[in-house]
Order: C-alpha cells, then sequence, then structure tokens
C-alpha cells in the first residue's frame, strides 16, 4: 500500500510546485508590468519641469491633463513627448506661479489654440448635440420600445382561430405519437 | 405614414453617407487657427545678423506674410523657392520669425536658398510660436492693414496654395 501512494504524493508535490512556479512567474511579470506602465506613464513630465511646491505641481499635473498635445492629438500635454507638449508644461507652470487660477491657465490656452486644445469640450450651443446627442438617442429609443409595448398590451390580442377539423386530427396523431 | 418609416433607415444611411463624403475631403491634421480675425499677438523679438528684428507694431499699416521657418525643419526648404518668388513678385511685407534655431544654422540656410524676408525676429524659445497658435513649422499667416490675421496656412506653401489660395487673398487685401 505504502509503496503505491509514495510516488502518488510525489507526483502531487510536482504538480504543486508547478503550480507554485506558475504562479510566482505570473506575479512577476504583472509586477513588472506594473513598473514599466507607471514608469513611461510618468515619463513625459521631466524632473527639472517640477515645481517646487507639490500644491502648484498637483494643480500643474491636473490641468496638463486636460489639455491637448497639439502634435499628438490624441495624449494630452502631461502624456506627450513632443517638443511643444513640453513648452506648454512649462508655460502652465508659469502661469500658476504668477498667480493665475485654473479657469484663467485654460481660458490663456484656449484663446491661442481655440477649444481644441481642450480634452473635454466645453458644454456650449455648438457642443449640445456632441453632450446631449447620446442621451437624447437612448431616451427617444426608450421611449419608441416603451410606446410599442403599451401598443401591444392595450391592442386587441390576435385573433385565435379555432383548428379545422383536419388540423384537430393530426395534432391528436402527433400526440400520440411523440408519447 | 406607415410606409414612409420604413424609408428611415435609408434617410439616416443618406445622412451618414453625406458625412462620410464631407469627411473625405477634409484633412484632420490641419486646425482652424483661433485667431482668425483677431489682431496680432503682441510680441517683440531680436534679430537674426544684420537685419532688424520684429515685432508686433511692424505688421500694421500694409499686408504682411509672417512665416514661421526654422533650419532643421525641411518643409521650410520644399517652400522656401515660392517664398522667394512672393517676395519678386507679389507686393507684400515678408516677415519671417525663426523658430528654436541655432543663429548660425538659421544664416546658412539663408544663405544658401536666398533670403525673402524684410526682417526676421528670433523666437528661440518659442513663446511667440505659441502666442500666435501655431504648432508645427513652417506656418504662415497672413495679416491684414489693421494688423488682424486673415489666414493661417499649416505646413509648407505648396504651388497650388500659392495661386490658389495665397495670391488671390492678397490681391483682395490690396497687396498688390
Amino acid at each position: 500500500m505504502r509503496g503505491t501512494l509514495e510516488p502518488r504524493r510525489h507526483e502531487g508535490t510536482k504538480q504543486e510546485r508547478g503550480l507554485a512556479s506558475c504562479l510566482r512567474a505570473f506575479v512577476i511579470t504583472a509586477l513588472v508590468f506594473l513598473l514599466v506602465g507607471v514608469a513611461t506613464s510618468a515619463l513625459a513630465v521631466l524632473p527639472d519641469e517640477r515645481l517646487a511646491d507639490p500644491v502648484l505641481e498637483a494643480r500643474a499635473r491636473a490641468l496638463s491633463q486636460e489639455l491637448r498635445c497639439l502634435v499628438c492629438r490624441n495624449q494630452s500635454i502631461d502624456d506627450s513627448n513632443a517638443d511643444l507638449a513640453h513648452d506648454l508644461r512649462v508655460l502652465v507652470r508659469e502661469r500658476l506661479q504668477a498667480g493665475d487660477s485654473d479657469r484663467q491657465v485654460l481660458a490663456f490656452l484656449t484663446s491661442r489654440y481655440g477649444d481644441y486644445v481642450l480634452l473635454r469640450p466645453p458644454v456650449k450651443p455648438t457642443t449640445w448635440l456632441l453632450w446631449f446627442g447620446p442621451p437624447a438617442l437612448l431616451l427617444a429609443g426608450a421611449l419608441a420600445l416603451l410606446v410599442a409595448w403599451r401598443r401591444r398590451r392595450a391592442g386587441t390580442p390576435m385573433q385565435q382561430t379555432p383548428l379545422t377539423e383536419d388540423e384537430q386530427e393530426r395534432l391528436a396523431r402527433l400526440m400520440r405519437e411523440s408519447s | 405614414m406607415r410606409r414612409l418609416l420604413f424609408f428611415l433607415p435609408l434617410a439616416l444611411f443618406a445622412v451618414l453617407a453625406g458625412y462620410f463624403v464631407i469627411g473625405l475631403g477634409h484633412d484632420p491634421s490641419l486646425l482652424p487657427s483661433a485667431l482668425i480675425d483677431h489682431p496680432v499677438p503682441e510680441f517683440k523679438l531680436p534679430a537674426l545678423g544684420d537685419k532688424p528684428g520684429l515685432a508686433t507694431t511692424d505688421l500694421t499699416g500694409e499686408v504682411a506674410l509672417v512665416n514661421f521657418f526654422a533650419s532643421w525643419c525641411v518643409p521650410c526648404r520644399a517652400e522656401h523657392p515660392n517664398l522667394m518668388r512672393l517676395a519678386g513678385e507679389a507686393h507684400v511685407a515678408l516677415y519671417g520669425i525663426n523658430y528654436k534655431d541655432k543663429p548660425e544654422d538659421a544664416r546658412g540656410l539663408l544663405a544658401q536658398l536666398g533670403d525673402p524676408y524684410r526682417r526676421i525676429g528670433v523666437d528661440r524659445d518659442g513663446r511667440t510660436f505659441i502666442d500666435f497658435g501655431a504648432y508645427g513649422v513652417p506656418e504662415t499667416y497672413i495679416i491684414d492693414k489693421a494688423g488682424r490675421i486673415r489666414f493661417r496656412q499649416v505646413g509648407p506653401i505648396t504651388q497650388e496654395d500659392y495661386d490658389g489660395k495665397i495670391l488671390p487673398l492678397l490681391k483682395q487685401l490690396g497687396a498688390s
């Protein structure tokens, strides 16, 4: 008995060991990806751009994430390594140090680059369709569904014509066959 | 009424297709300038070499063309012959702003290809570039007699742009 059990237990531990090493590899890979991700996401803002005041720096970071890099288009200036993005990051920090409010900084940039520089378009008559179009479509769809549903419930139920004698007979035959 | 409803998908498709057709002819890399019909931003730039520098005050009174250029910019070399032609043919004040360049390199470019500019301002840190709302070189701005920006060209001035956009606008503004 013992002789047959031993190798089995041995096999079990081998499997466990395999699983453990798999898990370890997974955790290490995940960690590496996480570290690389963190490293690259913080890469764009260069150390010499950062402000000494942590409150101002935090505001600058938040603002930079709202601003589009005009060169790469779908990156914020906080993410982008483009030369212009660097200049704009420095500019944002300078304005903040000069005492500008967040709103003033954004106004400074939109007066030069237009609303396009904002990654979140402002709500105004020309962007109403953009902002309210999708919810309006959803609402219209829900309304249409509701109307259709109510009409179906309130409308006359489908006319039920009784089976003809032939059909009755066929049904009975089928029922008999299947049982 | 009911029957009309069947055509709704077709109508929707036609609207979508219309948008796509318009989208095909539209270059998304060209951004409209936020400064069109606005006055030229305030700036005062130092000179390159022996020509005087460039400031906002130089840009009023006559139709002016401001061209951002750099020696490291390849499309700038491509449009250079058209700038030379413009300086020779059209009666327009052609000014240059040298963007983030080494002065000796910029002088080298002009010595090699010719200097079409009446005045050149040196924008080392790129702040005037940002004040113009520019996002790449070359960019060219046409400014009317009142000192307002009327047109922006993103990228090199091709022959098509020269004949189709720049010259007609200059004529319309009364430059030649």
